[in-house]
Formats: C-alpha cells, sequence, structure tokens
C-alpha cells in the first residue's frame, strides 16, 4: 500500500486535475445540514464535515430511478418497446467520504450481487465509483461504527483513506482504483513515518466512541425465539413506532425498493423507488391479505432483518455500519442500540433481556 | 420538571393500582437530546421511567386512536384539544379514556436547536426556575432563553391548559394574551405573495421532502387505514419523488386535516428533514376561523364545519 501526502494548499489543485477524468461528487453544506452532491465544475466538497444529513446510498442507488421508458402511440416507431433510458456510467470519484457509509456500500452489495441476482443498475454505477474516503476525526455521541463492523478509519470498502494531519492529507492507496485516481490528481509525494502518526490518530478517534452495541450473540439466539419475543421486546418497541419510513430512507444499507409504471398520455417509465419495509403497502397481497398487517410485525421485520436474518445468511456481522442516523432522524426515538442490545441478551427462559438507554 | 414527572408518576401508579385504567400512556426519556419516546406503562414499575420536559412535543392522541382498553393519557392542551376530535370522530370513547392533562410550558424546537449549535449537542439541562436551556456539546456549552426556542406553534399556543381533563397534575398555567400573539403573520406573508413568488416559496418548501410520511403518522388526524397515496386501485399519486407527486401528497392531506387540526405541531417536530408542515395547516385553520368562527378540538358538543349540513345554510350552492 502506497501512502503519499497531499499538502492542503495542493489539494483542490488535484481535485481539479481530477475533473478531467471523473465527475465528482462529495459533501457540501446546505442549509445548516451537508449532503453529499455531484459537484459543478470548480466546486469543492467541505471536508470540514462531521457527517452528512442523509446517507451515501443515494449516489448509487438514486431514491428513484428510471429503469425503461416506453410509447404507448402506434405511431411511434418504438411503439410498445422496453428502452432503457441513457445513463450516465462514466468514471465518478466521491470526495470524502466517511468510512461508515463506504462499508454500507459492502452490505449492500451482499444482496446485489449474488450468484442468482445482479442489480445492474446497482453494480454499474458501483464499478463505475472510486471512493476516496475521509478517516473521521470527531465522531459524535450517536456513532457506534467501532462495535458493528466499521470504524472510523476503516478501509476495507476504500479506495483511498485521506487522513486529515492537520496542514496536510496523508492519502493511503488501498486500491488499483484509488491508485488511477491518485496519479490522476497527480498526487505523488510519498510519505515517510506515516505509520505511528495514523495509527495514533485512529486510537483517538476510536477512544471517543463511547456507543455501542452488543452482538455477540446474535447468531447463536435462535431464529423463532426472538421472533417471538413479543413481550420482551417487540410490544414496547412497536408501541411508539408511527411507521413512517424516515429509519429506512436514512440508513445507507437498506435497499428494498418498489417498481412503479408511470404513464404520462401516451408514453410512460418503469421507475424504482426506495421502499420501506414500515409502511403497510411494502408487504400487502394482491389478495389484499396482509401478513405484516400490523406495525408490532413490521418494526420487527426491519430490526430481525438487519440483526438476525442478515447475520445468519451471510456470516458478516449486521446490516448496519453504526452510522446513528436512524438514531438520530427518528421522530419518536426508537433507537437500534437499544434494540440491538435487548436482542442480544434475550433469555426466552426468563422473557426478559437487559434495557440499557 | 420534576414535579410534573413525580407527579405524572404518582398519579399513573395510582390508576393502575386502582384497576382504573389498563394502561397509562406518557413519554420516557429519550436516548439522545431534544427527543422523548412515547412509552406505555401497564404496571407500577414502568411508571418509573415516565418523564415530563420541553421535548414531549409528540402528540399522544395518536396513540389512542381505535384502542380498546381503558387508557390514561398524560395530555397537554394539544393533545388533549386531538383527544376531543378523536371522541367527535369516533376513534376512541370518553369514558374509555382518564385523561391526566398537563398544564404545558411549550416544548422546544428540536430543528432550531439543532441548527444553532456550532456542533453536536451531546446534552441539555433545562433550568425551570430561570427559563434557561443549557446545551452542551463538545467544545461549547451554550445557554439559551427557552422562550427563544419554542416550537413555533408553542409561541402561537393559546391552550396551554388542556381543556378536557379528567384530573390535572398541577396548576393551570396563564394562557397567552391573544391580543399580543399574531397568530398568522407568517399566513399572511404568503397570503400576499404574487403567484409566481408564491409558487416559488411552495417549490422550496418541499424540496427537501424524502416522502417518509413521518409527518402524517405523526399526526393524530391522519388514522385512514388506506392513506389515498397508498391506494392502488385507483392509484391517485405517483410514488417517486417527482415534485408534483410530492406536492400532491402535502396539499391533500392539509386538505384533509381543515377544521380538524389544532396546530399540535407533531408534524414539523417528526418531519427528519424539519419541513415547515404547518405553513399549509395553518392556513386551513385560518380560513375555518374566518369563514366558520371555529376552532378545532375545544367542545365535543358541536360538530367540525365540514362534516356537518345545515339546511339554512347562508351558502346558496350547498342548498
Amino acid at each position: 500500500m502506497k501512502v503519499i501526502k497531499i499538502d492542503k494548499s495542493e489539494f483542490n489543485a488535484g481535485l481539479e486535475k481530477l475533473e478531467n477524468a471523473y465527475r465528482l461528487f462529495g459533501p457540501v453544506k446546505e442549509q445548516s445540514y451537508y449532503a453529499f452532491k455531484a459537484l459543478d465544475a470548480g466546486e469543492k466538497p467541505d471536508l470540514e464535515y462531521t457527517n452528512t444529513r442523509l446517507s451515501a446510498k443515494s449516489l448509487l442507488y438514486p431514491q428513484s430511478e428510471v429503469l425503461f421508458e416506453y410509447s404507448l402511440d402506434k405511431s411511434d416507431a418504438d411503439y410498445a418497446i422496453l428502452k432503457e433510458p441513457e445513463k450516465d456510467y462514466s468514471p465518478r470519484a466521491v470526495i470524502g467520504i466517511r468510512p461508515c457509509d463506504a462499508d454500507a456500500f459492502a452490505v449492500v452489495r451482499r444482496n446485489f450481487e449474488t450468484p442468482e441476482y445482479q442489480d445492474t443498475y446497482w453494480l454499474k454505477n458501483y464499478d463505475a465509483t472510486t471512493l476516496v474516503g475521509l478517516a473521521c476525526d470527531n465522531p459524535v455521541p450517536t456513532c457506534f461504527c467501532t462495535s458493528a463492523g466499521s470504524g472510523p478509519f476503516n478501509e476495507a470498502n476504500l479506495d483511498v483513506l485521506l487522513v486529515d494531519t492537520g496542514d496536510a492529507y496523508l492519502a493511503r492507496v488501498l486500491t488499483e482504483k484509488g491508485e488511477k485516481l491518485a496519479d490522476s490528481a497527480g498526487w505523488t509525494k510519498p510519505a515517510d513515518q506515516s505509520e505511528e502518526d495514523v495509527s495514533k490518530r485512529r486510537s483517538e478517534a476510536e477512544s471517543k466512541i463511547k456507543s455501542r452495541v452488543n452482538t455477540e450473540n446474535l447468531k447463536d439466539q435462535a431464529l423463532t425465539s426472538l421472533y417471538d419475543a413479543d413481550a420482551a421486546i417487540w410490544e414496547k418497541e412497536a408501541f411508539s413506532c408511527i411507521n413512517c419510513g424516515t429509519c429506512t430512507y436514512a440508513c445507507p444499507t437498506c435497499w428494498c425498493f418498489d417498481v412503479q409504471d408511470e404513464n404520462y398520455g401516451k408514453s410512460g417509465v418503469r421507475i424504482r423507488n426506495w421502499d420501506s419495509c414500515m409502511y403497510p403497502l411494502f408487504s400487502v397481497h394482491a389478495s389484499g391479505h396482509n401478513p405484516r398487517g400490523q406495525k408490532l410485525a413490521r418494526i420487527r421485520q426491519r430490526f430481525m432483518h438487519k440483526l438476525k436474518y442478515y447475520v445468519d445468511k451471510y456470516d458478516k456481522g449486521i446490516q448496519c455500519t453504526g452510522c446513528g442516523r436512524c438514531v438520530r432522524m427518528c421522530p419518536v426515538n426508537i433507537d437500534i442500540r437499544r434494540v440491538c442490545n435487548q436482542m442480544n441478551s434475550y433469555d426466552p427462559e426468563s422473557c426478559s433481556c437487559a434495557v440499557t438507554s | 420538571m420534576t414535579t410534573y414527572s413525580d407527579k405524572i408518576k404518582e398519579i399513573s401508579k395510582r390508576l393502575l393500582k386502582e384497576g382504573k385504567v389498563d394502561l397509562v400512556i406518557g413519554f420516557r426519556k429519550g436516548s439522545v437530546p431534544l427527543m422523548n419516546q412515547p412509552m406505555f406503562a401497564k404496571n407500577e414499575g414502568d411508571v418509573d421511567s415516565f418523564v415530563w420536559d420541553s421535548n414531549c412535543g409528540i402528540n399522544l392522541a395518536n396513540y389512542v386512536t381505535d384502542r380498546s382498553e381503558k387508557i390514561g393519557i398524560v395530555a397537554k392542551g394539544c393533545d388533549s384539544r386531538n383527544l376531543v376530535v378523536h371522541i367527535i370522530e369516533n376513534k376512541i370513547k370518553r369514558d374509555q379514556l382518564h385523561i391526566i392533562g398537563v398544564p404545558c410550558k411549550a416544548m422546544v424546537d428540536r430543528h432550531k436547536i439543532a441548527a444553532m449549535m456550532p456542533g453536536e449537542i451531546e446534552s441539555i439541562e433545562e433550568n425551570e426556575a430561570d427559563g434557561t436551556l443549557t446545551v452542551t456539546g463538545s467544545g461549547f456549552s451554550e445557554t439559551l432563553n427557552k422562550a427563544g426556542v419554542l416550537q413555533e406553534n408553542c409561541a402561537l399556543c393559546m391552550h396551554r391548559n388542556p381543556v378536557l381533563y379528567d384530573e390535572l397534575i398541577a396548576e393551570e398555567v396563564t394562557e397567552q394574551n391573544p391580543e399580543e400573539v399574531d397568530q398568522y403573520a407568517a399566513v399572511r406573508e404568503v397570503e400576499n405573495m404574487a403567484p409566481e413568488e408564491k409558487w416559488a416559496y411552495f417549490d422550496s418548501l418541499f424540496s427537501e421532502c424524502i416522502r417518509c410520511y413521518a409527518c402524517r403518522n405523526a399526526c393524530p388526524l391522519c388514522y385512514c387505514p388506506t392513506c389515498f397515496v397508498d391506494e392502488s386501485k385507483p392509484q391517485w399519486v405517483g410514488k417517486s419523488v417527482d415534485p408534483a407527486d410530492v406536492r400532491t401528497f402535502h396539499f391533500l392531506r392539509a386538505y384533509h386535516c381543515a377544521g380538524r387540526c389544532t396546530d399540535c405541531g407533531a408534524c414539523v417536530r417528526s418531519c427528519p428533514v424539519g419541513i415547515n408542515v404547518r405553513a399549509l395547516t395553518k392556513k386551513l385553520e385560518k380560513d375555518c376561523l374566518e369563514n366558520f368562527d371555529w376552532k378545532s378540538g375545544l367542545t365535543l358538543d358541536k360538530r367540525p364545519p365540514l362534516d356537518t349540513f345545515r339546511p339554512d345554510d347562508p351558502e346558496e350552492f350547498i342548498k
């Protein structure tokens, strides 16, 4: 692995060079919050941010995405033919993504790239993307990445990790994609004696994360006993839930979508939209029957999926990277850390679990 | 607010012990600053988690809809008004409820306070004696005047005391003087805009919407078994984030609340992206006041103007 030193005074010049080879995306301040957006020519990402309000999910997986267009006009040469709209899969780079959000892409990929199913839209975007991460020096109280399979300096799913050392970034070039990007930017100056410095900063950042989830027993818990833990867990957690989609839309690892056809006169589109297992409509059958007709069943689904079904199916930890957005944004303060710890400590014999705040 | 919290616990324990109610609905302290979580208590042990402070802005009337038990419910002014609306609309029976009335000292605006601070808020201390909040985070500690950071609907509220209750937890608070509070300044500002200005205003108002429906689902009025946006036969509204569909959802939902909305602010409070959904409902509240001399949720004895018909209606078209 190469480590390059980029003086901050030269960083923007590198980004300008990158504009020739990549479409750039990055965090930008909008009113009182940060959001990822496509950077205009000359626009710079604001790397002084903590994290964006919504995750980076939409960079690869827009909330609404047109899959096909069609014409219902018989005089049209393309009448009744489904045509994929032109999309831009040219190289793009995300500058300054946090490791938790980058790790979320690895989680989503497990579902979107399987032997049985490849989500071509997501994968094409993913393949076109180079992820330049920004190590997280100042995690906030809702961050729990270190116990959710990620970490403030986690490199697992990044192409480059930038470590802020004050007047320079140490760029840890982790993959071929990363090397290509560093070359395009003209970032070549090797950094000396960087390891010690980085590991000190990493330990400092990790020690600031006080909040955690306990996950060690999740795999061994009997699925059916967790599922049936209504009195101990689900009734209490479901009570306050208003069944909005905030947690699922804020979540970088929630991947569910709904497909809709929208007609406008004699033409139309097939479109996919983010969906949410919190909505009754999510699981309603054509017959009208809804297997998850009650909100208890829906909230149980969300947490069982993230913290049990996913754990059992992939054996790669939980379907969560600890970004804390659902904790911050839930209108009624349902806290996944609390739910996770209850599931982890649930004892079916006594029907009880440790409730932490 | 320790006295409020203690009194709520005391009453709840008594009600449960005497078997007057099957459960009590209230708030417990949230796991993050500026948030409390609605909860129910079925036994005296659970009751100890109840809390009352300036972060109880969620409307608890939303949690009694169509329930069959005997329910004790902690209710501030607006919650009690929505209980009135619920009773009128047959979503709960009066004799199922034991209303524990809370003379409300107004709730603080979580979006506003978060936006004012230079960094992430770690804790908030409320000092009731001098009406201040001390907000602390990494590298900062600021003391705010509570009156300056109220939810806008709370700053305008004329019914801080519950209008319907079985017992009050404290002496009534002094209501604001209607002469001194301009209810509709923000509405008039929009009314006075030129059409294109108005269009731009609504365009930007909803531009952040992610269609999570938190506003709808936090609203006690939105109890339809299937909301019009979720209907599929026929499908009235598209489901993407197309601005036309987003606006259709917000406008139609607001109209469904006309003459029923109590301006409790739960919609704005619950919006994860801080959209001022009240911009619509406040206008409809003003229209109902001007056209029908009507304020919702104040009495069980009158039906709301939009769900009644009178043969002597002054409007010609309706006869």
